[in-house]
């Protein structure tokens, strides 16, 4: 005989941890188990496209920052590439040489606050978490080095960087791409064959590869579902065609899938940052002559950039004048929360938080 | 760049579909109606030759004179982009376009998000309610006639 029970509404956040931020998901549970989710945000909208609108091409920059903020430096690179392309810019090859550096830092310093936080919802209370946050300190510093910022960093500008990396950096970085290799088999050796971890993620959250591509979902979450699509890859920007990597991809689409391309994509890009100290070469961090209010013509530009969660590009029109007419973002982190509610229906609570947990969102950038 | 397919290219490909969608094209884009918008879209994806399997971005402009919707189209096997635009009618008064959510789900939360921000209303969406601010808030916040 089975007992029907009333479905019972619970309030997920906004100020729960598990929500990552300030993210509010209405739940309906019969029992243990999820009927019906639906999200809510906005808490932490801040018009920054409006924002936008009333700053100078160069001064966006400093709002980029804020929206994913665990991964200030592909927004700046995102952005700055819509301004070059919609400028005619041209930049210096020791900027781009710095602008991949710091992207690919930054996404092995994204992705370790996804693996950390998602341990963490886990029930793997701290040790995790403060072995992953221990490395992206390393890479905080690093990026305090090059721009004087840790989170908020601002490096990109129009043409390059915004200053060149200091002499102290180079060997900073060595030690780095030395020490890191260790630290992540050491998070496999804890993490990926622990029989709890295995257990609570493999086959729970699984999404087929055809609904993701039909839902827009990129990035990770893509690739663990056997979708071969990375953009630095498919359609190489900066110097991504001059480098050699591996693009992890899993079959199972399935929360440990998600978990594993991540671990992986922090190997690869120790791979292309090594490249890329091996082949930057003297010369200008960006270009003199490149006005810091520029005009670009009338038109629009937009360029898809392989952030760490996912496609993210910035679309500006000009209208000639000094900043822009309109600055849209596509967010991955939104965009990726599409099939949410697809995806929890059925678990129950516990596994609907970590199947929240490996979409790996920042509400900086789902609310803008 | 290879992958981005020419204005007049797509606009090629569009007349094909609905000899009548077209209204133009430049050198990245094709502008179409957007009463022929919800075949097109779906003969966009369908379609051998084309495949756009995925819609990239929803944008919507205010140029003050009319607003104007742009989906980016993305072909993950073919490897290419695609850029359509629509204008909503003349004016300021209830821009609305037909959705795109029956070809593409992931125009949900986008289109959202342009109807409560810039107020563009797409038509056919089933869910078409404000995404970032609260019920009862009034106006759209891109759009230009917010003062400064």
């Amino acid at each position: 005989m089975t007992l029907k029970s009333e479905p019972v509404i619970v309030n997920v956040g906004p100020q729960h941890p598990s929500t990552h931020g300030v993210m509010r998901l209405r739940v309906a549970f019969d029992g243990e188990l999820v009927t019906d989710a639906e999200m809510i945000i906005g808490y932490l909208h801040r018009g920054s496209e409006k924002l936008a609108e009333e700053r100078t091409f160069t001064q966006v920059v400093t709002l980029t920052d804020r929206m994913d903020y665990v991964a200030s430096m592909t927004n700046n690179q995102a952005y700055i590439l819509a301004v070059e392309k919609l400028a005619g810019i041209e930049p210096t090859p020791r900027g781009v040489w710095l602008r991949m550096i710091s992207a690919e830092l930054q996404r092995i310093a994204s992705h370790l606050i996804a693996i950390g936080f998602l341990m963490q919802d886990l029930g793997a209370m701290g040790t995790p978490l403060m072995y992953t946050m221990r490395e992206r300190e390393d890479i905080l510093d690093l990026f305090e080095l090059l721009c004087g910022a840790r989170i908020t960093n601002s490096y990109h500008r129009p043409s390059g960087v915004f200053q060149d990396a200091p002499a102290d950096f180079w060997p900073r970085l060595e030690a780095f791409l030395a020490e890191m290799p260790g630290r992540i088999d050491e998070y496999e050796q804890l993490i990926s064959g622990n029989e709890i971890i295995l257990s609570r993620m493999r086959g729970v959250g699984i999404i087929s590869p055809d609904e993701m591509i039909n839902a827009s979902i990129t990035g990770p979450m893509l690739r663990a579902g056997g979708v071969d699509w990375d953009l630095r890859h498919r359609q190489p920007y900066e110097y991504y065609d001059r480098v050699e990597f591996d693009r992890p991809i899993m079959d199972e689409s399935d929360n440990y899938s998600r978990y594993l391309v991540r671990v992986y994509e922090m190997r690869e890009s120790l791979k292309i940052v090594r490249q890329c100290i091996d082949q930057i070469e003297p010369g200008p961090a960006r270009d003199p002559d490149v006005p810091f209010v520029i005009r670009p013509p009338k038109g629009d530009a937009y360029v898809p950039i392989e952030g760490p969660k996912g496609e993210l590009g910035f679309y500006l029109v000009s209208d000639g004048g000094i900043s822009p007419y309109r600055c849209k973002v596509r967010p991955p982190s939104l965009i990726n929360l599409t099939l949410l509610r697809e995806m929890l229906i059925g678990l129950p609570m516990a596994a609907m938080i970590v199947t929240f947990g490996t979409v790996d969102i920042n509400m900086g950038e789902v609310d803008r | 760049m290879s992958w981005a397919m020419s204005g007049s290219e797509l606009a090629d490909a569009i007349r094909e579909i609905d000899s009548e969608a077209v209204t133009g094209h430049s050198d990245d884009a094709v502008w179409i109606t957007p009463a022929s918008w919800p075949d097109v879209a779906e003969s966009l994806r369908d379609s051998e030759s084309l495949s756009f399997e995925m819609l990239s971005l929803v944008t919507t402009v205010d140029y003050i004179d009319h607003f104007e919707v742009v989906y980016h189209l993305l072909s993950l096997s073919k490897n290419r982009t695609g850029v359509v635009k629509m204008r909503c009618g003349e004016g300021r008064i209830d821009p609305a376009v037909p959705t795109a959510i029956n070809v593409w789900r992931g125009a949900d939360l986008q289109e959202r998000e342009a109807y409560d921000l810039m107020g563009v209303h797409f038509d056919g969406h089933p869910n078409m309610k404000r995404l970032m601010l609260w019920e009862g808030f009034e106006g759209h916040p891109l759009r230009k006639d917010y003062l400064r």
